[in-house]
């Protein structure tokens, strides 16, 4: 059958931070650039981030430098990350935030009308540059119109279903067109995934409906590695009532303008949770907390407080008051702002959630407590790639942003998602570029390939399917948020893969009415396969690894273990079944091994 | 827990009409999980856009009992239950399906509008701005592009005029233009190419705006002001850009 063909030298699919930043790159670079994606322009899940990126600016901050902030990713990714990427990462951040502001992006300033830093959990100094509560809106739209004259075309509402490939090298994607339901190929000489994260496997999450993992699966299916998939962020601060929001973000904002936790008596209990790791850093009474203050460098004798301990650590206390009996009525635990900020300062930098809570609980954040609790927000894991130019295992398949692992470890600080989108879509689109320009032809698009994709893509519509798409949706949700969520147990894990291998076969035969235009059952028939596979990649390597660290947490194994630390767990396709090893991390070099028992408060200098 | 009856708009193109659902009605229950309640159980293939749930996307406008609004932002327990909740889909973009627009225009329209062109940076490498310089600007760029203002503007509709941007574009040329830094002089378009001169200042924009953006007493207003003043006297323009500063940016106290 004859499809519409779109050639370009390079197609990336996703137009969040990291497929703009990596489009903007790869068109620079002279490559005729394509971006697919899901939603509108400029509705990418990026526009929902809130808090800030990260960069050691040092404007909030003189002490800060990149060691810093390497040092911090590194122990906030409990030992577990890429120190390659990490300082890489760490290295370019400023250029990335300075970059964005040349290109229009205002963030908020300080007194001297330099960019303006706020605290966030985990991070040693004042170091996220921010607007207000709506920093990835401003990163977003700065890149949407910065783009748009970058001679770049953008695909809106095109859904790629698979990645086209000529015997093992890319050669393109193969997506439908929402607004009329048909098929078009795209032909490029290096695709670049930036297709973001894969919350939508939880019940509870953050995420939106198009955080399905599909480039995560994209990759898998293409024969590429996943690398740490156990790593599941669960965000401590989703709202829990009313139902209708359930998930929702609550921005870790709020504890860096200075909100504190409580359980239902009002106690503060985020005192009795300071992991040894981080013990002499963080304020071990309250009175001596209530000294620090949001903006000012902290002095030895005012540590930060303890409810900006690293997200995992903070998700498992809520969880364990909660457990304990000490929780919210409806089973979280208290967040308060009203008792630490004047009305003023909460309307001035956290608007976003003023009006969220107004509008969507009744409720006044500047006067009550919130409701809060976990919700799942984020994966470190994704496609495993080079840190350098981001290319992955197989030649031409690029990867950055969210669905690419490696950079955040065992568990992602905040404010370095925003700033990974902007290094790394960067180095993916020159990555890509290059390759493509090394090329002399077009690969070869495979018919026998593109008939299958079709043929699979149009079951839904055959009268023989007898599930609903939502449902078997919303079991997989069920059972990922109880047999492989946030605290896990091989028992649970194990049967967790067994349901996958039903609900797989419950996936191919769903059903779903009305024709292919603009069919929201049709496309969610369509994410179930990307979704349960995904699901898989988490539960296998959540059995596997016999250890507590970071976002992955083992009720029969509550300890981190020193031989799982030297590991990331690394998974693929082989002869159609998904196959884990564990493989040994290249080691930290000495100078940067240092870094890490660096004293945390020295005197500035 | 309470049943509510919704007329939802289901067709494709230039046909369609209403089609009745019940939803059982929750705490805290918003239009949109009502629809997405109906998509999950009665109509599988009910088409509708939808991405962050909380106000933050603009992605899920449409008419609620006739009033455009964000439908994840519309808690049910603000409108009249003893009657149908009615729901379709903005009126002045051509329909594609259900509750879903063609809203391609604006991103045309967006594509007109000439890029930042900043100054250069300071000797040590940074740009200094205060931020009572920026609070307006940061105002405009809280819009989440939903559209619902280019969706009432009387002279969007009337398609006798399309050289006329909106008033999303409208504020968007109004950051740009009080940005500091940007060195371009943008108030010629706006008078020729833009067509700033059709708007009558029914303010109709700022009315539906979810982001409460004061898009005609703060953008559209003082950017005809910079027009007219413009139009007589082109060096006051250079003046203030000379100046570098722009006291009248700062927070008005309407
Ligand atoms: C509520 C919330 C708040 C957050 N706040 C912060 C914060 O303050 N700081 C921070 O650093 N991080 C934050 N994060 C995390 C951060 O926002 C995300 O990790 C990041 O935005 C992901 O960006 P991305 O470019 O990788 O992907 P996304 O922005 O998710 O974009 C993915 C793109 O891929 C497209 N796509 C996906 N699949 C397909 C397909 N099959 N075909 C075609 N297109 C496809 C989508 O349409 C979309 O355009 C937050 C996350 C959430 C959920
Ligand atoms: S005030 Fe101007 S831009 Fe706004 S709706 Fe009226 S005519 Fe349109
Ligand atoms: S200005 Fe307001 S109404 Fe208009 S598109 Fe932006 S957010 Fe929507
Ligand atoms: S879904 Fe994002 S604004 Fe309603």
């Amino acid at each position: 059958m004859n499809h519409e063909t779109i050639e370009h030298d390079v197609i990336i699919i996703g137009a969040g931070g990291a497929g703009l930043r990596a489009a903007i790159e790869a068109s620079g670079k002279g490559a005729s650039v394509g971006v697919v994606c899901k939603s509108l322009l400029g509705k990418a899940h990026t526009a929902m981030a809130e808090g800030g990126m990260a960069a050691a600016l040092t404007t909030a901050d003189p002490r800060d430098n990149w060691e810093m902030h390497f040092r911090d990713t590194i122990r906030g990714g409990k030992m577990l990350n890429n120190w390659r990427m990490v300082k890489i990462f760490t290295q370019e951040a400023p250029d990335r935030v300075n970059e964005l502001e040349e290109w229009g992006a205002l963030f908020d300033r300080t007194d001297d009308g330099r960019i303006l830093q706020r605290n966030f959990g985990g991070h040693q100094y004042a170091r996220l540059a921010h607007v207000g509560d709506r920093t990835g809106l401003e990163m977003l739209r700065t890149l949407q119109n910065h783009g748009i004259h970058q001679g770049i075309e953008v695909y809106m509402e095109c859904t790629v279903v698979d990645l086209l490939m000529d015997g093992g090298k890319a050669a393109g994607a193969f997506a439908y067109w929402r607004d009329s339901g048909t098929f078009v190929q795209f032909r490029a000489k290096a695709v670049v995934l930036a297709t973001g994260g894969l919350g939508k496997c939880y019940t509870i999450t953050s995420n939106s409906w198009e955080c399905t993992g599909d480039g995560q699966a994209l990759a898998y299916r293409a024969g590429a590695e996943l690398i740490d998939m156990e790593f599941v962020q669960f965000h401590p601060t989703g709202m829990v009532w009313p139902p209708s929001v359930r998930g929702l973000l609550v921005t870790e904002g709020v504890r860096g303008e200075g909100g504190v936790l409580r359980d239902k008596d009002g106690k503060r209990f985020m005192f009795d949770y300071i992991p040894e790791m981080f013990a002499g850093e963080y304020a071990e009474t309250e009175e001596e907390a209530k000294r620090w203050r949001p903006g000012v460098p902290e002095g030895p004798d005012a540590r930060r407080p303890p409810d900006l301990l690293t997200r995992d650590v903070v998700a498992r206390a809520i969880r364990a008051e909660v457990r304990a009996g000490r929780g919210s009525p409806h089973g979280g635990a208290y967040l308060d702002i009203a008792s630490q900020a004047s009305e003023a300062q909460i309307k001035k930098k956290l608007p976003g959630m003023y009006h969220q809570f107004m509008q969507l609980a009744s409720l006044d954040i500047t006067k009550e407590y919130m409701e809060v609790g976990p919700t799942s927000h984020y994966v470190m894991g994704g496609v495993r790639v080079d840190p350098e130019t981001c290319s992955t295992s197989v030649p031409g398949l690029f990867a950055a942003g969210e669905v690419a692992g490696g950079l955040h470890g065992a568990n992602r600080l905040g404010g370095n998602s925003l700033t990974d989108l902007m290094v790394f879509g960067r180095r993916a689109g020159a990555g890509a570029a290059e390759y493509a320009g090394a090329l002399s032809a077009m690969p070869g698009v495979n018919p026998d390939q593109v008939r299958d994709i079709e043929r699979l893509a149009l079951a839904p519509f055959e009268e023989s399917g007898t599930e609903n798409p939502y449902e078997v949706m919303q079991d997989l949700q069920k059972m990922m948020e109880h047999d492989s969520g946030i605290v896990r147990a091989k028992e649970e894990l194990a049967d967790g893969l067994g349901k996958l291998r039903t609900l797989k076969e419950r996936s191919v035969k769903v059903r779903v009415e009305g024709n292919r235009q603009y069919n929201p059952g049709w496309h969610y028939a369509l994410d179930l396969h990307n979704l349960i596979m995904v699901s898989e990649a988490i539960t296998l390597s959540a059995l596997h690894r016999d250890e507590s660290r970071g976002g992955h947490t083992r009720e029969d194994f509550p300890e981190s273990s020193p031989e799982l630390e030297k590991v990331n767990t690394v998974v693929r396709n082989r002869d159609g079944e998904m196959a884990w090893e564990h493989v040994t991390r290249e080691p930290l070099p000495g100078d940067l091994q240092e870094l890490l028992s660096h004293p945390h408060l020295e005197e500035p200098n | 827990m309470t049943d509510v009856t919704f007329r939802v708009f289901r067709g494709a193109g230039t046909q369609g009409g209403f089609e009745e659902y019940t939803v059982q009605l929750s705490e805290g229950m918003v239009v949109l999980d009502a629809v997405l309640d109906i998509q999950a159980s009665q109509a599988g293939d009910l088409a509708v856009r939808w991405n962050c749930k909380a106000g933050k996307c603009g992605s899920c406008s449409a008419e609620v009992n006739g009033k455009p609004r964000l439908m994840c932002m519309t808690r049910m327990n603000t409108l009249p239950l003893d009657q149908p909740v009615t729901i379709e889909p903005m009126r002045s973009f051509p329909l594609i399906k259900d509750l879903v627009t063609d809203v391609k225009r604006n991103f045309e329209i967006n594509k007109r509008v000439r890029p930042f062109k900043p100054k250069p940076r300071q000797a040590d490498g940074t740009h200094r701005m205060m931020q009572y310089d920026i609070d307006r600007i940061q105002e405009f760029h809280k819009c989440i592009e939903c559209f619902l203002c280019q969706d009432v503007c009387h002279v969007m509709r009337d398609h006798q005029k399309p050289d006329f941007i909106g008033p999303r574009f409208l504020i968007r040329l109004a950051a740009l233009v009080m940005h500091p830094l940007d060195t371009e002089n943008r108030l010629t378009e706006l008078k020729d190419a833009f067509g700033i001169g059709y708007c009558n200042i029914t303010k109709c924009c700022t009315e539906v705006c979810p982001e409460n953006i004061k898009i005609t007493d703060n953008a559209i207003i003082p950017l005809k002001e910079r027009v007219a003043g413009n139009f007589y006297d082109p060096l006051a323009w250079l003046w203030r850009k000379a100046r570098g500063k722009r006291p009248d940016t700062r927070p008005g106290t309407e």
